[in-house]
């Protein structure tokens, strides 16, 4: 298993062309198509069953098409070779740190086992990352010491010290309080200004999505409806997109009689 | 079960590619060896010596009676190290070790950490399953190497101080020493390092398939530990079998 030292290219394109995924019968993605330009921030929105973590796992390798191809800059997403060629991250839902290691060696696992670093140099680079998202001194830490908001920030930080030209983002705000969800939005978007990395969000959180997002798509039941830029989807005459963006709880009635 | 045979098969020749890379993972494999060794070893010791006072207090008696005492040692001796030692100890293996195998690596499922894993090019059977197949291939081996002598002092104790047998230590430990030859625990062991490759496939096999959450998990651990307890018993025929064909 060989790595480039370096990623030769900040950021790779992808091309999602005619995706189709079943799971027990039950078709989940009927037909996705899309291309993400290099660079900047790609926003997946749409409701909670919508097909969009599948979505994202297709796009990283971790699930199988039934039928259809990802492309990352032009290659082929089942190459045999293709992450030692490109690097990409994902940051998951549910922030996946490894609960038997310590922050440091979460954040450093992936320059430790592919010995890409000595362990020094490694201790500098953990200590480097976490402090880029918030969390100097807390290598001693476990998982399971820290709130969600702070588990997020680590995978965001195991997530960059690969200097991947490709991060994932899966619900980053989800499980999180008002206050840390635009902790997490500001990491993201600092994320794209200090590197040039293609990043894809999917989120059903409309605040972050509209926050951070260069380009946005709608995705409902498994198809994509809208792909565009934010302005444009708010101004989407589309009902379902419009029902989604403009969903509100009707305000409660407190008449005690009522209850 | 087909299909979880033919999984299971790839699997453990999926770890066995990734031997080059066990050196690498020498801190885990350590880790593990202690976890499952040390972890156990009272256990073991313990297990031992009741087993093989159980061996002598049930055929004692009728050997005695017989005017067979001189022929305990041998018996109490070849049938622990050839057959109990190996299988009990394995089958204790499987419950303690194995169980814990599928639950970590299960959990790691069900939560995504494999997922992470191979996000970051991280192979999951030569970070996750290499070391603790390594691991209980030399844990189980040694454990038995302690629970046999173990057993012989169950056997011996029982001998000496039950008054319907009443054959002293000396005697029991002449006879185990003119009837038990090296090949014998050589055999034993043998038959160890063989069920526990199948312990730690088995269980780590179940772990990297687990589905749906806490639940999912406990099928998992109780799959795993049944399973591997099953074909304990299959291998230990067939085993018994090669090593009795090789020997001849």
């Amino acid at each position: 298993m060989s790595l480039p030292a370096m990623p030769s290219i900040p950021n790779v394109s992808v091309e999602i062309r005619d995706l189709h995924k079943s799971f027990r019968g039950e078709e989940v993605l009927k037909g996705i198509n899309c291309k993400i330009d290099p660079g900047g921030i790609f926003v997946i929105m749409g409701p909670s069953g919508s097909g969009k973590s599948v979505l994202l796992k297709h796009i990283i390798g971790l699930l199988q098409p039934d039928r259809g191809e990802i492309l990352i800059q032009g290659q082929s997403i089942d190459s045999p070779d293709i992450r030692d060629i490109f690097r990409m991250a994902m940051v998951f839902q549910s922030a996946a740190l490894l609960t038997s290691l310590t922050v440091a060696e979460n954040v450093g696992l992936f320059l430790s086992e592919h010995r890409l670093a000595p362990p020094d140099q490694i201790a500098r680079v953990v200590a480097e990352k976490l402090a880029a998202v918030g969390l100097e001194g807390l290598e001693d830490r476990m998982p399971n010491e820290l709130s969600g908001g702070m588990q997020k920030r680590v995978a965001i930080a195991r997530a960059l010290v690969g200097d991947p030209q490709l991060i994932l983002f899966d619900e980053p705000t989800g499980e999180l309080d008002p206050l840390m969800a635009v902790a997490v939005g500001e990491e993201i978007l600092k994320l794209k200004n200090r590197s040039q990395a293609t990043s894809i969000v999917v989120t059903h959180d409309r605040n972050l999505a509209f926050g951070i997002a260069d380009r946005m798509a709608m995705i409902k039941a498994g198809r994509i409806l809208f792909i565009g830029l934010p302005d444009e989807l708010k101004d989407n005459p589309d009902p379902v997109i419009q029902e989604f963006l403009h969903a509100e709880l009707p305000p409660l009635n407190h008449n005690p009689s009522r209850l | 079960m087909y299909q979880n045979i033919g999984e299971i098969l790839i699997l453990f020749w999926r770890t066995l590619a990734t031997l080059p890379l066990a050196w690498r993972q020498r801190a885990k494999i350590l880790d593990q060896i202690f976890e499952i060794g040390n972890g156990s070893l009272l256990m073991v010791c313990i297990l031992s010596l009741f087993i093989g006072g159980v061996l002598a207090l049930q055929t004692g008696p009728m050997l005695v009676n017989h005017g067979l005492n001189y022929v305990l040692g041998g018996m109490v001796g070849l049938s622990f190290c050839r057959e109990l030692a190996p299988v009990l100890m394995a089958i204790l293996i499987a419950g303690r070790s194995g169980s814990a195998m599928s639950a970590e690596i299960g959990s790691m499922q069900v939560y995504e950490e494999i997922d992470a894993l191979r996000t970051m090019n991280i192979d999951p059977v030569s970070y996750l399953v290499l070391p603790r197949l390594l691991a209980i291939a030399v844990a189980l081996p040694t454990l038995v190497l302690f629970a046999i002598p173990v057993g012989w002092l169950g056997g011996a104790v029982v001998c000496a101080t039950n008054r319907h047998i009443a054959v002293s230590f000396d005697v029991f430990f002449q006879n185990l020493r003119e009837e038990v030859e090296l090949q014998d625990i050589l055999n034993g062991l043998f038959k160890s390092f063989v069920f526990a490759l199948a312990i730690g496939v088995i269980s780590c096999h179940q772990g990297l398939i687990t589905r749906g959450g806490p639940r999912g998990i406990g099928r998992s651990v109780t799959k795993a530990v049944v399973n591997s307890i099953v074909l304990i018993l299959i291998l230990d025929y067939f085993v018994t079998r090669l090593l009795i064909w090789v020997q001849q």
